[in-house]
């Protein structure tokens, strides 16, 4: 970008974010391609209530724009499960009281309270799902329930992989391939995991988080790091590629939405979160982005393909699913270090 | 204004009074919007990293250390010579030097050209040279990346003219990022070379041509002498952005190996949230170019003599 273009869009930001902080307004920050711009409409037309939406690619990536002082611009975001413990542990999430919600009581039990927002006191779930890889079947016959596609593919596959450009899901990937905790602080295990990936890192050919469905549909890449539902959406939009439940073991998350500190217009954030408890409205992005939602009654509403599709619907011999665990700083140094040493 | 010229004075001391304060608006603009985040970015080379991106304010020089020094993957070997950014950085320096290579070998003979056409078809070829920069950078480079793909129409025309049997692996290649830089900067060499040829009186050419020098010798030491100036300042124009440039890699490069600005992205955007790191980064980044300016204007200064 030449800074004359920089300027202009920093320009262009300012007065939207300054349009953004009048009443009947309210600004989300949103992963990409995820929410049905239908779903934003229908939130307007019920309420008159603006919505302006921004959207990251990463976790970290959210996380380093709100403490680079986008905090206060927006009302919402949507972090997944390590990172609402995370920013709730920056002080950047505002605290919704008891009874704030009138759906409160809609939340699935098994989602009130979780690990990492115990008693749900700054979010919300908004879809959950899992992490691992396709391949294209075209390329590629053989098992695929193995994490060998990823870290040590067959010839095949070899130098046609895309893998996500999430430190915390590789990192957790690649510590269910080794049969090692996640967050180790061992070093044995910290120096064969730095190993693995500078060994596996020659048959990448790629890192890309929003990338991970086209590269997959276009055949850049025969295998992939992705979503479930992300993957998904693209075998229907013509890639013959199939979602793979490894026996090591995949992992979960939980995206949901949180109330962030400061946020300029409080209140439409919470009528926001109200709007998406209602199973009907929080259907419409289960249908859309085909995770899973956390919220009772949804069933009548879900697409009943849903159900049954493949990316949903671990095999028997499938290993276990596991959240991304949230390391302390002196192991999180050393994965920094990895993380570096894997893209130099 | 009353004074008028009839008096005497030149043009320029019409606006005597004035003069001092013309370049006011360039100096608030450059003072806000350049030196104020410039001196912002050094203050925060020097702070420490605090834990999940942002910073402490405490002076630490741990930035430039990282930078220098490689202690272990625990941090705690006895240092050793860092190759790593090193590396980051002769990859950088040797893509945006590729760019800048293939950008003169084209634009030179395609300005010279444009240069001695007639004049109102000049104006259509230079319109020409703009068309494609009329769209956003990111679109052309994505446009790029589809046509290069195993499977995108570069590939499959050469397959069916039977000129490949297997399709050329462009996509994430160091090749393909240099082909997207030297693609995204052509007209910054161009514009600058054209700009110089214009004004080279071609006299001088059929002179030396009376007194039978060969063309390669007219070429090499009359023309691009006299015109040195636009081939420095369009070099200039295209390594320097070049050498900063994340869309190329990322895009076209997959992301695979980090070039500086990939680097400096990823401390601050990333998954590494090293704030004080990506400002040190930035500050030897910005003194290398410091010093190719510095070259330049040697350069310019010598010609002066």
């Amino acid at each position: 970008m030449t800074p004359i273009k920089t300027l202009l869009a920093g320009t262009a930001m300012t007065l939207i974010a300054g349009g953004a902080a009048a009443d009947g307004q309210l600004s989300v920050y949103h992963w990409f391609e995820y929410i049905p711009q239908e779903l934003l409409e229908k939130f307007t037309a019920e309420t008159g209530i603006a919505v302006t939406m921004d959207t990251y690619d990463s976790n970290e990536g959210m996380l380093a724009s709100l403490k680079a002082g986008r905090l206060g611009s927006y009302d919402v975001a949507v972090p997944g499960d390590y990172m609402v413990e995370i920013m709730a542990g920056e002080g950047l999430l505002d605290t919704i009281a008891e009874g704030e919600l009138s759906n409160f009581g809609n939340i699935e039990a098994q989602w009130v309270d979780v690990a990492f927002d115990p008693g749900r006191q700054h979010s919300i779930p908004y879809q959950w799902g899992s992490t691992s890889f396709s391949v294209n079947r075209d390329v590629y016959s053989g098992d695929i329930a193995t994490t060998d596609i990823i870290f040590n593919p067959p010839a095949e596959l070899a130098g046609k992989i895309n893998v996500l450009d999430s430190q915390g899901e590789v990192m957790a990937l690649a510590s269910l391939h080794l049969g090692i905790p996640q967050c180790s602080n061992d070093r044995d295990q910290l120096r064969a995991l730095d190993a693995l990936l500078q060994e596996a890192k020659g048959n990448w050919a790629s890192f890309g988080s929003d990338i991970a469905k086209d590269v997959l549909v276009s055949g850049d890449a025969a295998a992939g790091m992705i979503y479930n539902g992300f993957s998904a959406k693209g075998r229907e939009e013509g890639a013959n590629i199939e979602y793979a439940f490894p026996r090591q073991g995949y992992v979960v998350w939980m995206d949901n939405v949180v109330l962030l500190k400061d946020a300029p217009n409080r209140d439409s954030a919470i009528a926001f979160m109200d709007f998406l408890l209602e199973p009907e409205n929080i259907a419409a992005v289960t249908n859309y982005a085909q995770y899973a939602a956390g919220v009772n009654g949804v069933g009548e509403f879900l697409d009943p393909a849903l159900a049954t599709m493949p990316e949903n619907n671990p095999g028997a011999d499938a290993g276990p699913g596991a959240f991304i665990a949230v390391c302390d700083e002196a192991t999180q140094r050393v994965y920094d270090q990895i993380w570096t040493r894997l893209r130099s | 204004m009353a004074a008028g010229t009839g008096n005497g004075r030149t043009i320029s001391g019409t606006f005597a009074a004035v003069r001092g304060w013309l370049l006011l608006p360039s100096w608030l603009t450059i003072g806000f919007f350049l030196l104020i985040p410039v001196l912002l970015m050094l203050v925060y080379s020097f702070l420490t990293k605090e834990f999940r991106g942002g910073v402490i304010w405490e002076f630490s020089l741990s930035a430039y250390d990282q930078f220098l020094f490689d202690r272990g993957l625990f941090g705690d070997d006895p240092p050793r010579i860092e190759w790593t950014y090193i590396t980051i950085f002769g990859r950088s320096i040797a893509q945006a030097g590729g760019a800048t290579l293939f950008c003169l070998l084209i634009g030179f003979p395609t300005a010279f050209f444009i240069a001695t056409r007639s004049s109102h078809t000049k104006v259509i070829w230079l319109f020409l040279i703009t068309i494609p920069y009329w769209v956003n950078l990111l679109i052309r480079t994505v446009s790029m990346k589809f046509l290069i793909r195993d499977n995108g129409p570069l590939n499959e025309g050469l397959l069916w003219l039977g000129i490949l049997d297997d399709p050329v692996k462009l996509i994430n290649t160091n090749f393909a990022v240099q082909l997207g830089l030297f693609y995204s900067y052509l007209p910054f060499m161009v514009l600058p070379i054209y700009a110089s040829v214009e004004r080279y009186n071609f006299v001088l050419s059929e002179a030396a041509s009376d007194l039978y020098a060969p063309k390669w010798v007219i070429l090499r030491r009359i023309i691009i002498p006299a015109v040195s100036p636009g081939i420095i300042a369009g070099c200039i124009l295209v390594f320097v952005p070049s050498l900063g440039a994340f869309l190329a890699p990322d895009l076209l490069g997959g992301a695979k190996t980090f070039m500086i600005g990939s680097l400096i992205e990823e401390q601050f955007k990333g998954n590494a949230g090293n704030w004080p790191f990506g400002a040190a980064a930035s500050m030897i980044l910005l003194s290398l170019v410091l010093i190719v300016l510095t070259f330049y204007a040697r350069a310019q200064s010598r010609d002066q003599v």
